[in-house]
């Protein structure tokens, strides 16, 4: 496809955006206004990391792009076609051979290196959004280090609950300063924002990108007496036996019978090649696969 | 036996062969051209064309054509071609002044110079089926009069005169692009109006409609509605003066407005402002009446808390490319967050009900 410039956008576009990244990993958590432009698929199908993945490669890269840990859902697809007829660069579904990896709600189970571009599609970037509509709010209260609303909600959910009941999307505040939404990962996840890589947030309807930079403080919000505690489904993988890995439960029949599987698909497909047999799995073979 | 979900791809290519053939239709039925859809459906060009925020009649035919006649999908279309577009430059401000009026008409005053012209409107037909349509549509010519030579001046200005309504501040500031810069607030009167004149028709009609119901009410008279064709100038920097480059159609409405005075300004009519592309007088008309409450502050009105004057719900709410997108995004695959939920719930209730059978016991 020669009509369009590699990955889509203009440079113009593209030094936009890259400005506004480099803003954003000068100040960690910080939400980056920028001018988002109308992409070719809807906005909600991930239109803020489609920007910043083409704002971000090069023809030397190699993507992966998961959306729900899984290489095959239709809207990874969708991207990763995208890409290879825009940028023409090279894709994986392994992990550990990616150099940008987009993700919708899940970051990879395998340990991610500095090497590597973690980019995140946000639908809201706002975490304090649903206690407060308004963005001129919002932004005031940012400016201001004034989270005494977000800890009264959590204090709230403790005392009508006993627990703190957010299971995705869980706050985080990055490097002691800025509260920011993780996207909506389920919060198995948080811990895993400290990484190795660098992480890159695009909110192509919202227009702000946001940015964690190798080795940050990431911290999730919690009390003392009620530490942040990253939970998933109580159970082993029935493919690859994985006890560590985040879980996706299955309805296997119309009898209420169901099954748990890695939600990461690669992390469960690397297993099962390396010889892992979960309860309800066969032997590893490459084709059926 | 759970296989795992694979064939993403050839659904996606299955359902995108399904998709054109239902676009085409029976094909013992006459395909549509895009000609016949510029020149037939030329309302829902217009309005393709007003929130795509692109005026190419052909493209835009072309676009419901590809959309089977969804306007918001063809709007997306214009939409997402207009990005990849390189700008050439900007035209000089349009003189709605000088416009070619097909249709001009004012409600507050019974005539005045440059008259009533009607146009080809639907206000006045009698919406009975017409039956024969389903026929043929051969039409008789309509009678022509000799087109108005001179420029057709603004009615409001006639209020003007007397100072009855109030002026607007003249400024050459170059308004910011919505479309190349981050929405920030407050924004400025422009950006507002550009907002508006590319969101979606049913929320401007909406938000409109509910400022004449009592939600921040400001009784709005049209002053003046007029539809026609201007021409576009452009400085060529190699010339060195403004060249003709071509003409729009616009749909320009003027609204005066009651106003009893505030503490800053004194009694006087005051105006709201519509100008979209093509003949799209509804939207024109709306778009005046939510550009009126939002300048509230401005004239020192009453915060009344209406929908309408809020001019971040308003501004943050009227792209329908946006809405639609983040709307039905909700069908895209969801199940790591379920997950987390459904985990969550099934958590909170065995507390619950343990408390329960816990206080049973005791």
């Amino acid at each position: 496809m020669t009509d369009y410039n590699f990955a889509y956008l203009d440079e113009q576009t593209k030094r936009m955006i890259r400005r506004a990244i480099l803003k954003g990993l000068a100040i960690p958590g910080y939400q980056v206004p920028f001018a988002s432009r109308e992409m070719p698929m809807p906005y909600g199908w991930g239109t803020g990391g489609v920007q910043v993945s083409a704002a971000t490669l090069t023809p030397d890269d190699t993507l992966k792009v998961i959306d729900q840990g899984a290489d095959d859902t239709t809207n990874a697809v969708s991207i990763r076609k995208f890409f290879e007829r825009t940028a023409g660069v090279a894709t994986t579904e392994e992990t550990s051979k990616a150099s940008v990896i987009q993700t919708r709600h899940r970051i990879p189970e395998e340990d991610l290196t500095e090497d590597q571009i973690l980019v995140y599609q946000v639908p809201i970037p706002e975490p304090l959004r649903f206690l407060e509509p308004s963005e001129v709010e919002t932004r005031k209260m940012h400016s201001l280090e004034d989270y005494g609303l977000m800890h009264v909600k959590l204090y709230e959910d403790i005392s009508r609950h006993g627990q703190i009941a957010t299971s995705y999307a869980y706050p985080v505040k990055v490097e002691d300063r800025y509260v920011m939404d993780p996207s909506p990962i389920p919060k198995f996840d948080n811990p895993k924002l400290e990484m190795a890589a660098i992480q890159l947030f695009g909110a192509g309807r919202e227009q702000r990108i946001y940015a964690i930079p190798p080795y940050t403080q990431v911290v999730s919000l919690d009390f003392e007496d009620y530490p942040f505690e990253a939970s998933k489904a109580d159970a082993a993988c029935d493919l690859c036996a994985a006890t560590d890995s985040y879980l996706d439960e299955v309805i296997t029949d119309d009898a209420g019978g169901r099954m748990f599987v890695c939600s990461d698909t690669d992390y469960c497909r690397s297993r099962r090649a390396a010889g892992h047999v979960g309860a309800l799995g066969t032997a590893f073979d490459e084709d059926a696969a | 036996m759970y296989v795992a979900v694979k064939g993403g791809e050839r659904a996606i290519d299955n359902a995108h062969a399904w998709l054109a053939e239902e676009r085409r239709g029976d094909t013992s039925v006459d395909e549509l051209s895009v000609a016949q859809i510029r020149e037939q459906l030329k309302l829902a060009v217009n309005r393709v064309m007003a929130e795509g925020s692109l005026y190419d009649p052909d493209l835009a035919a072309l676009a419901i054509k590809q959309a089977r006649g969804d306007l918001i999908e063809a709007i997306f279309l214009i939409r997402a071609y207009r990005t990849t577009l390189p700008r050439f430059g900007a035209t000089e401000p349009v003189d709605t002044g000088a416009m070619a009026c097909d249709r001009r008409i004012s409600a507050t005053f019974k005539d005045a110079p440059g008259g009533q012209v009607l146009g080809p409107t639907f206000d006045y037909t009698h919406r009975l089926l017409d039956f024969k349509l389903a026929a043929e549509g051969e039409v008789p010519e309509a009678p022509h009069a000799a087109p108005r030579e001179e420029a057709t001046p603004h009615i409001t200005e006639f209020l003007n005169q007397e100072g009855l309504i109030q002026t607007e501040p003249v400024s050459d500031e170059v308004p910011s692009d919505l479309t190349r810069e981050p929405l920030e607030l407050p924004a400025s009167r422009a950006l507002r109006l550009q907002n508006l004149t590319r969101g979606d028709e049913g929320f401007i009609l909406g938000m409109a409609y509910s400022t004449q119901r009592g939600y921040a009410r400001n009784h709005a008279f049209v002053g003046e509605l007029r539809i026609g064709t201007c021409t576009l100038e452009m400085e060529v920097p190699e010339l060195g003066f403004a060249i003709e480059i071509g003409e729009i159609e616009l749909t320009e409405c003027e609204t005066v407005n009651q106003f009893a005075g505030s503490k800053t300004e004194p009694p006087q009519f005051t105006r709201g402002y519509g100008l979209v592309f093509g003949q799209t007088e509804r939207k024109a008309i709306s778009m005046a009446l939510v550009d009126r409450a939002l300048r509230w502050k401005e004239l020192g009105e009453d915060d009344m808390g209406a929908p309408a004057q809020d001019e971040e719900f308003v501004l943050y709410h009227s792209d329908n490319i946006q809405a639609t997108g983040f709307l039905e995004h909700i069908k895209l695959p969801h199940y790591v967050d379920f997950q987390a939920e459904l985990e969550l719930v099934r958590r909170l209730r065995r507390e619950v009900m343990g408390d329960v059978q816990q206080e049973a016991a005791e």
